[in-house]
């Protein structure tokens, strides 16, 4: 029997029993929505925090204390000022260093109020990270140096705060302490569902003396350029774990916080695909099911067909077409409903979802490769039946 | 003797079931020779083996005992690929219930042997519809079954046996599920189809007066031939049924 002529009798096949072929192809097209759903979402997901450690900056230096791995808990910092200034004359330029100490305060204006995060910060932060401020002015180092109570409002703590009014000049109060607002940074927009607009810059000076500590969470540095980055961090930790013996310290590149993301959201996309192949596997599962009806059903047919001249391959290629066209049809559904669905998660939710071409051909590759190794049994049971007992089967 | 000339031979032919570990033999040492444009009717008593004898001579099943030689071809020497060829080319079967595939049309239930012979569907659907033609359904191509009488059935069924145009019809009790009138109207295409083609036909039937048409006669009873009229080339039945009381 020609090929074209198998495809079209197992095509007859199911528009025969449409109700039940839509049921049985059912658990495919769910189970490879779900595969192209959470691979794009994880992908997705993946994409947004590279583009987002990308645009940091470039030949980013991060210095913390601790190791950055992937189950150390974070440790309290030792670093102070003074370090700061040590890592400053190790770099041979002060502006390229930047740091924060980091703490979540209630901020208000008049009436209003909101949680945000507070960072204590030297000057040169706008030069060592990527940051625009849309009104007003940054902090000079005159405000670092006298400890004045200025501060830069990210864009959602100015909407809230002031609305559409004009915050430059206007008084806040940090944990109960008055600030004017000399800037307001341009927006930065979302991601993976953290505003990056909320939060608000001080002097760190003045957080030392807000909070009533001398800590330093972390040091960035902007190394001149990425040949050298890494014998700098080198540098860098030697000359910190000289000062502070029995601590330890790591510079990390963006690429090493990229690498270490990228590992854990390769480990996410993992879990969620395998957990979307298995409804695909119980998707196979019903339509080995369904196909064994089938032959049963068919009986009386396959006696005919072998009678009239069928070869046992014949008739398990046309079953075996049967189970793949189900599960392609299916798989095809599937792959449409998937990426609408990745795409409205996209647009309702915080969550990006990326489509890759490689996951669609994932899906409609396994979909056909279930639809055989799901077929496969059927089939042969169909080709060996004995056509005399076929025939007699009522 | 011209063996290549003989459509079937069938020599001390034995065919025994096994269930659950007891042997049931249904046919016992049956020799017999269709020739070509033979008419052969078969008749016996209920589980006398008809049934099985002729898909035996069908190629449909193998014998477990004895030598069948079907078109020249021995069929214990064929693969089960083979065997299905042999069906395909040299064999046509009409059964008491039809067989023909529902929601498929008369055309394409006709054509449906020529399917496993590769042939394109212009050609299957013109022949096909020639072969209806000529049994009388030129005016009911394009009907599914269930849109026929008993009697088109049937006329389909013995369309799709003889499109390939085989060197044997088979036909085990094919007026078995119709009245009388139609039952020998269908008599009738078969020996008319006979006598034009000249394909052997091979008829099982409990109709004493159908079976005296014939050109020759095979009485069966448990499981082998008791009573077969002369004719030219006809092996008396080797041994007697050693049963019969
Ligand atoms: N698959 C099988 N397994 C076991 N025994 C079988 C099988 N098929 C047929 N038989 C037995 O073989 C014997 C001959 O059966 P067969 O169908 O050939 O009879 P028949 O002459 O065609 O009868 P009928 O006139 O009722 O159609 C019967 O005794 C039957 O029970
Ligand atoms: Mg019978």
């Amino acid at each position: 029997m020609r090929i074209a002529e198998a495809w079209r009798v197992a095509l007859d096949a199911l528009r025969a029993n449409r109700l039940r072929s839509g049921l049985t192809m059912l658990g495919v097209v769910i189970g490879v929505a779900a595969v192209v759903v959470l691979v794009a979402i994880g992908t997705g997901a993946k994409r947004e925090v590279e583009q987002q450690v990308e645009g940091l900056g470039s030949n980013l230096l991060i210095v913390v204390p601790g190791r950055l791995e992937f189950n150390s808990a974070p440790s309290v910092s030792r670093l102070s000022l003074s370090d700061v200034d040590a890592v400053s004359r190790v770099v041979g330029d002060p502006s390229r260093v930047a740091v924060t100490v980091t703490s979540g305060e209630t901020v208000r204006a008049g009436t209003r109020s909101t949680f945000t995060t507070v960072q204590g910060v030297l000057e040169t932060t706008p030069q060592v990270f990527v940051r625009n401020v849309a009104r007003g002015s940054y902090l000079t180092s005159s405000d670092v140096d006298t400890a004045r109570r200025v501060a830069v409002l990210g864009a959602t703590v100015a909407r809230t705060l002031f609305g559409d009014r004009d915050p430059i000049g206007q008084q806040v109060s940090v944990a109960g302490v008055r600030f004017r607002v000399i800037g307001v940074f341009a927006p930065l927009g979302q991601s993976l569902g953290v505003d990056r607009d909320d939060e608000v810059h001080i002097p760190v000076t003045t957080a030392h003396r807000l909070y009533g500590t001398n800590r330093i969470d972390g040091i960035a540095v902007k190394a001149p350029d990425r040949e050298r980055i890494d014998a700098l961090g080198e540098r860098i930790v030697a000359e910190l774990s000289k000062r502070h013996p029995d601590t330890e310290f790591s510079a990390v590149t963006q690429e090493q916080i990229l690498g270490v993301l990228g590992d854990i959201l390769g480990v996410l996309t993992g879990v969620l695909a395998a957990i979307a192949g298995i409804s695909l596997l119980v998707g196979g599962v019903g339509v080995s099911n369904i196909m064994l009806v089938s032959v049963r059903e068919r009986t009386r047919e396959i006696g005919l067909r072998k009678a009239v001249g069928a070869r046992p391959r014949d008739i398990g290629v046309q079953f075996l077409l049967e189970a793949v066209l189900l599960t392609t049809i299916g798989g095809v559904t599937g792959m449409a409903l998937g990426v609408g669905a990745a795409l409205l998660v996209g647009e309702l939710s915080p969550v990006p979802a990326a489509i890759t071409w490689w996951s669609l051909a994932l899906a409609f590759g396994v979909s056909a490769a279930v639809g055989i190794i799901f077929g496969v049994v059927p089939a042969q049971r169909a080709g060996r039946l004995d056509p005399v007992i076929a025939l007699r089967t009522e | 003797m011209t063996r290549a000339a003989q459509a079937v031979e069938a020599t001390d032919v034995s065919r025994t079931y096994e269930l659950d570990g007891v042997s049931v033999p249904a046919l016992r040492g049956v020799s017999l020779v269709i020739e070509p444009g033979d008419y052969v009717a078969i008749v016996g008593p209920s589980g006398s083996g008809k049934s099985t004898l002729m898909h035996l001579l069908g190629g449909l099943d193998r014998p477990t005992g004895g030598r069948l030689v079907i078109g020249g071809r021995d069929v214990s020497t064929l693969s089960p690929p083979e065997m299905a060829r042999l069906r395909n080319e040299t064999i046509g079967f009409v059964f008491q219930a039809f067989h023909l595939l529902p929601r498929t049309s008369a055309v394409d239930n006709v054509a449906l042997p020529l399917v496993y012979r590769g042939v394109g569907a212009r050609e299957r659907r013109a022949k096909a519809a020639e072969m209806l033609e000529r049994v009388g359904l030129g005016h009911r191509l394009h009907h599914r079954p269930n849109q026929l009488s008993g009697g088109e059935q049937q006329r389909v069924a013995i369309a799709r046996a003889l499109v390939t145009d085989p060197a044997v019809l088979l036909a085990d009790e094919p007026t078995g599920n119709l009245d009388t009138a139609t039952g020998a109207a269908v008599l009738a295409l078969l020996e008319d189809l006979n006598t034009t083609s000249g394909v052997a036909l091979v008829l099982v039937t409990h109709d004493r007066d159908v079976a005296a048409r014939a050109h020759r006669q095979i009485v069966m009873r448990d499981g082998a031939i008791v009573s077969a009229p002369a004719g030219p080339s006809i092996p008396a039945p080797r041994r007697p049924t050693e049963d019969e009381s």
